[in-house]
Parts: structure tokens; sequence; C-alpha cells
């Protein structure tokens, strides 16, 4: 009696046609990415949070780095491009709601409508984060790195700014020293080693311009506990500093930053980078989606689940921007 | 399904609004630093920075509660996606945290000067 009762619970359960949780094949295989994807990106932030907390007292602050807006050039706009950003990826996130609303009602056109806004709404996403990136890679003042790796950045008392300083850029002191300094390329020293490009101005040049004006002084990388501001040397100490000069960064790559600790770049890079990549992936994969809805197949199918299931991945692309938001720009 | 033919659009938009809500009281926060949330420290880490990362997390609930549909998941599977990710990501991010700590006080205490 009982063998029978199990086999015929077995043939209920492995015998095929269930929905383990009650969710289609399909849907629970998104999930399962998802939830691998979210820990791959906690591990990034986590490792930054990492970098961070250990150099807490020197870390770049966001303020300062982020401060551009289109068609505003020059006037100093924290925060207002990435809560831009935040609301046409949130607003994209919406309509992609709206199609998979529609697909459940079966309503073709509005599904085609709603796919449409939402792939527009990622592109123009993906596009601003383009111009953030190039607007850090630019850089705006440039700074020097001392032979012990500390990065000096240039300030002169301003009594408007909220820290009592306004930043100084290089090449607003720098002195007009003639020198002639060749681009390292691997044709003409080491073989292995090359640079993109020179900077504008050469490291003598702005030791000179620094030890010519009197106003200007260094900043450091040190945040002030008790202002939190970046604490500013006096001209003895700056001179001091400045003596150490070793390299002109202008911008960011790889290698350093005119920002500040050089952890930080490569952290924007990378998270920002992996992040903008899968908008980018997601924005192919709503495309191909859009196309199947166009030519109606899943009309014939009878299912729009599909539109749910490339929503879900949509969603948590979102869902992660939610955190860079937080982690790289407000905290 | 038993939702699958009603349409959800009002709530949607609802959805929207207070995400939205949740963005521009961040983005202001940020702006403004107000000095008595900014300067005062409650375990370790500012007020500021405290509600940043709670708005956060409510906006991330709203966003798989609602947008990803998680409410019209069974029990089972909301636990089995959310439960992994809460503990893992907590367990994760203490260690670091934690550890980075200890590493930024050796560099403090340390003979050697290694930035300078």
């Amino acid at each position: 009696m009982a063998t029978t009762v199990t086999t015929s619970a077995e043939g209920k359960t492995w015998g095929g046609g269930n929905e383990p949780m009650n969710a289609s094949y399909g849907k629970m295989m998104m999930w399962f990415f998802i939830v691998s994807d979210a820990l791959t990106f906690s591990g990034f932030l986590a490792a930054y949070g990492f970098s961070r907390f250990k150099f807490i007292e020197t870390w770049p602050l966001a303020d300062e780095v982020f401060t551009h807006f289109p068609f505003m050039h020059g006037v100093p706009a924290p925060m207002y491009y990435v809560a831009l950003m935040t609301f046409i990826l949130i607003f994209s996130s919406v309509t992609m709601v709206l199609a998979v609303d529609a697909g459940h009602q079966m309503k073709k056109n509005k599904v085609v409508l709603y796919m449409f806004l939402t792939i527009i709404g990622g592109l123009i996403f993906v596009g601003s984060q383009a111009w953030e990136w190039k607007n850090f890679i630019n850089g705006e003042h440039g700074a020097i790195e001392t032979k012990g790796g500390s990065l000096l950045q240039f300030v002169k008392v301003d009594k408007t700014q909220p820290s009592g300083y306004a930043r100084v850029s290089l090449s607003e002191f720098a002195s007009n020293t003639p020198e002639e300094r060749i681009q390292h390329k691997r044709s003409n020293g080491v073989w292995f080693f090359d640079e993109s490009a020179l900077p504008s101005v050469s490291v003598n040049q702005v030791v000179e311009g620094f030890k010519a004006n009197e106003e200007i002084l260094v900043r450091s990388e040190k945040i002030d506990a008790a202002t939190k501001h970046k604490i500013v040397l006096s001209r003895e100490e700056s001179l001091k500093l400045v003596e150490n000069a070793k390299y002109v960064v202008e911008g960011a790559n790889l290698k350093r930053n005119e920002y500040g600790n050089r952890l930080f770049a490569d952290f924007f890079f990378f998270i920002t980078g992996f992040h903008g990549f899968h908008v980018f992936s997601g924005v192919v994969i709503n495309i191909i989606i859009f196309l199947n809805v166009l030519l109606g197949t899943y009309e014939r199918r009878g299912s729009y689940e599909m539109v749910e299931k490339v929503g879900l991945y949509w969603h948590f692309v979102d869902l992660v921007w939610v955190f860079v938001f937080t982690f790289f720009y407000l905290v | 399904m038993g939702h699958a033919h009603e349409s959800n659009v009002g709530r949607i938009w609802k959805v929207f609004g207070i995400l939205s809500l949740i963005t521009i009281v961040e983005v202001a926060l940020g702006i403004y630093k107000p000095h008595s949330l900014h300067f005062t420290n409650v375990l370790g880490m500012n007020l500021l920075n405290w509600i940043f990362i709670i708005l956060t997390i409510a906006k991330a609930y709203g966003i798989m509660w609602a947008f990803m549909h998680l409410e019209g998941e069974t029990a089972s599977l909301r636990w089995s996606i959310v439960g992994p990710l809460v503990f893992l990501i907590i367990y994760l991010v203490f260690i670091l945290l934690v550890e980075a700590d200890y590493i930024y006080d050796v560099f403090k205490t340390s003979t050697i000067k290694w930035n300078f």
C-alpha cells in the first residue's frame, strides 16, 4: 500500500508540468540570475566601502567631484545631474511596468508604445552616463601628486564659498617658463612604457607659478572632522609640500586622478561602468523583445510573459542604480 | 495568476510618485546637508548618512515589491530571493567594514608614514 502511494506522489512531483513556487521556469531562472548578479554588485559596493573606510580621512568628497550640469558651464551644480539620471531610470522602470501591465491585458499596441519609451529612457541614461564619464575623465582643475603619493589641490581664499576657499586650476597660476618635454612613446623610451598625452603644464611650471603667487595655498586630502571640509595648509606648509611635486595630474584614468585617492576613480569606473554595461545590455534585450512584440510573437503565444521577464531585469538595473547613486553621490 | 486581467495603472503611478518623492528628499538633503543631521553621530556614522541608507532601502523595497511584482509571488519564492540577499549582504558588509576600520587604525598608529 505504502509503495503505491509513494509512486503516485512521485508521478505527480517529478512527472513534469510542475511549477515550483508557482513561478514559471523562465521567471525562476531570471530570479536566479538577478539574485546572483545582485550579490556581484554587493561585492563591488562592499569593496568600495572597504577602501573608503580604510582611507576614511582622505576620501574625496563627492560634492566637489560631480559638479557639472549640461549648458551650465562653470556653475557648480552638485547632485542635480545624477538626480536627473535617477529620474530618467525610474521613469523608464515605470514605462516598463506599464508595458507588463498592458501585456497582461493583451493590448499589443500599448505594449509596443511603453516598451519603446523604455528603450528611449535606457538610451538617454546610457548617454548621460557617457557625459558624466567625459567630465570625470577630463577633470576641471588639475592637481599635483607628490613623491609620497599624496595629492595636492590648489585653492585661494574666497569667503563666498561654504568652505572659505575656492579651487584654482593649474593653468591659472602655472608659469610660462619655456620647457620642452617629449611625449613618452614606446618607440622613444623604454619599450613597454608609454603615455597617452602630455599634461598641459609641466611640474616645474606649476612649482614656479606656485612660488610666484603668494595667495595660492595647497589643499590636502585630509578631511577636517570638525567642518567636514578638506584641510587647507598654511603658505609655509604648502611650499614645503610643493617641493615634493612629482606628477601633474589632470582628469582621471585608472592610475591616478585629480580628485584624490587613486582607488576612488578605479571604483567609479568599475562600478558605474559595470552598471552602464547592464543598462546597455538591458536596452539590447529590450529591443529584441520589442521587435518580437511588433512581430506578434507573444500575441500568437497567448502570453506576454517574456515582457515580464525582461521587465524583471530592467527593474533590477534600476535597483542597482539606486544603490550606486547613494554610495557614490550621497553618502 | 488571479490579478492577470485587471489593470494596475493607478497603483503604478502611485508607486512612481512615492519613489520620486524619496529621491527628491534625498537630493534636497544631499544639497543642503542640514548641520544638525550631518554632525550628529549615531553608531559610528552621521545621521544624514543613516537617513540616506534607510531611504535607499525603502526605495529598493518599493521597486522589488511593486515593480518586480514580488507582492504577487508566493511567500516561499519571496523569501528565497530576499532572505539570502539580506543575510549575505549584511554579513559581507560587516566583515569588510570592520576589517577596513582595523586597517585604517593600523595606518594611523603605525610608525611608518605611508602618504606624505
